[in-house]
């Protein structure tokens, strides 16, 4: 029995695999739609979301199985002070797999380390979002083609943005990946990716302020919202929060052929008039992320694809 | 001559020389870097102890300028070595018994730390699930970093000491 709680735990073989079989998915959905006949996902969502609960409870139910769980921590035991590891061992009894949002970072790999399904980390504060992961290194290979030689520029909010350490981290095992990381000083890129990760295995990259300069060099612009429920303090949020803006203006001094994915939900980082330019393919996004959602699902259960 | 002039015996400088008597059965932490005798003296819990210790503190050394020292007069058996190694890797650590050294332990940083230090992340589930072991994993050799099993934050020395 496998869990996912860090893109890590998948090899690039692996995801080269999960990733085919999203495609087949795609390509024709309805051989799959009764795979997973029988089958229950509980969805343990103790901190809100919309995308992520939603895309895992419709890629299961697309898989011909059902779905129970809760979609914030008050409508769950946790008020009354039960731990994730009892938790876990109770729905273990219900469900045949699980994905888990947690607001504490390695509340997953508690669940993980304590249940005997397998549980999928759906994302736990500032960490970690391996499914997120996926979603976007999917996205890319479909749209791009390819997961090398390519210049990736990740804006905004980069302590905190899990699904950019995530990323970061599936994407340094793909040949000749550079990155430009776009932020505020305040909202710098942690010394765990900096330190041990590209400069542990000199992978290039720059770190700057301005979008507008590197803008014409990159492949893929990955911008991220500022979070206001990772600050402490209202004053530093309302400070930052603006602090990047990609509207039609800087999306001319864009290549033709760039990408703009952002793990939503947007707030003001994206104008709204960006969304109609064919390269922006957040929305896009959303979709391959249940299918490589629906190919995680029957990866981790073990059943057969070869249809 | 009285007794404690007879143990800091005058220099030919002038300055006194200090001594501490030497142990029967227990253990010498030398090299330890200076100023850092005090937190391990509190690390290990030799403040709980009801035998004999001594820390020296700034003694002369000739390979480090200036050292600490702590010497113990108790059995070394109920002390973990790899706690030791963590607390201060480059120190050394001399097993006496019988007035002799036996042993000569090599201190290495473990592989992993449990219930040793505490994660400082706030974020990190330990900091809600107080029950939980906190476990630390040596992620660099060279630079001694250990990070959180949980969230992966790194220890910092000084910060996050119990």
């Amino acid at each position: 029995m496998k869990s996912v709680i860090s893109p890590l735990d998948l090899d690039v073989e692996e995801v080269n695999d999960l990733m085919d079989l999203g495609s087949r998915i795609m390509a024709d959905p309805k051989k799959y739609s009764h795979m997973c006949d029988g089958k229950i996902l509980a969805t343990l969502f103790y901190e809100p979301s919309t995308r992520t609960r939603l895309s895992f409870e419709a890629a299961m139910l697309r898989l011909g199985g059902k779905t129970m769980g809760f979609a914030s921590a008050d409508s769950s035991s946790a008020t009354k002070g039960e731990t994730v590891a009892d938790t876990i061992r109770v729905i273990s009894s219900f469900a045949d797999i699980c994905a888990m949002r947690h607001p504490k970072e390695g509340a997953p790999a508690v669940a993980a380390a304590n249940s005997t399904i397998p549980v999928i980390n759906a994302g736990d504060g500032g960490h970690q979002h391996p499914t997120q992961t996926l979603t976007d290194l999917f996205t890319i290979r479909s749209l791009k083609g390819r997961l090398d030689n390519l210049v990736v520029g990740f804006c905004g909010d980069l302590k905190f943005g899990r699904t950019v350490h995530s990323l970061i981290r599936a994407l340094v095992n793909y040949k000749n990946v550079r990155f430009i990381f776009i932020s505020p000083k305040e909202l710098m890129i942690p010394d765990y990716i900096r330190n041990d990760l590209l400069i542990e295995k000199g992978i290039p990259f720059e770190e700057v302020t301005q979008l507008e300069d590197i803008l014409p060099r990159l492949d893929i612009l990955y911008m991220t919202r500022v979070q206001r429920e990772r600050f402490f303090n209202e004053e530093d949020y309302v400070r930052l929060k603006d602090f990047y803006i990609l509207d039609k203006k800087k999306m001319e001094l864009a290549r033709e052929d760039m990408l703009v994915l952002h793990p939503l939900p947007r707030v003001n980082e994206i104008s709204v008039e960006v969304d109609k330019d064919p390269r922006a393919v957040y929305f896009k996004q959303v979709e391959y992320g249940m299918y490589i959602r629906m190919a995680l699902i029957l990866h981790l259960l073990e059943l057969d694809t070869g249809i | 001559m009285s007794e404690k002039e007879k143990k800091n015996e005058q220099n030919k400088d002038g300055g006194y020389k200090l001594h501490v008597g030497k142990i029967e059965e227990g253990f010498v932490i030398d090299h330890i870097h200076a100023g850092r005798g005090m937190q391990i003296y509190h690390d290990l819990g030799l403040d709980k102890l009801d035998c004999c210790v001594a820390i020296i503190r700034n003694a002369f050394s000739v390979k480090m300028g200036k050292k600490d020292m702590i010497k113990v007069e108790c059995p070394i058996d109920q002390f973990d070595m790899d706690f030791f190694g963590f607390v201060d890797h480059t120190a050394t650590v001399d097993v006496i018994k019988d007035g002799e050294i036996i042993a000569k332990p090599k201190l290495e940083l473990p592989k992993q730390l449990k219930n040793v230090i505490h994660c400082h992340n706030p974020r990190c589930i330990t900091s809600t699930e107080q029950q939980l072991d906190q476990i630390f994993i040596l992620t660099d050799p060279v630079k001694g970093t250990y990070r959180c099993k949980y969230c992966e934050t790194a220890y910092k020395q000084d910060a996050d000491r119990k």
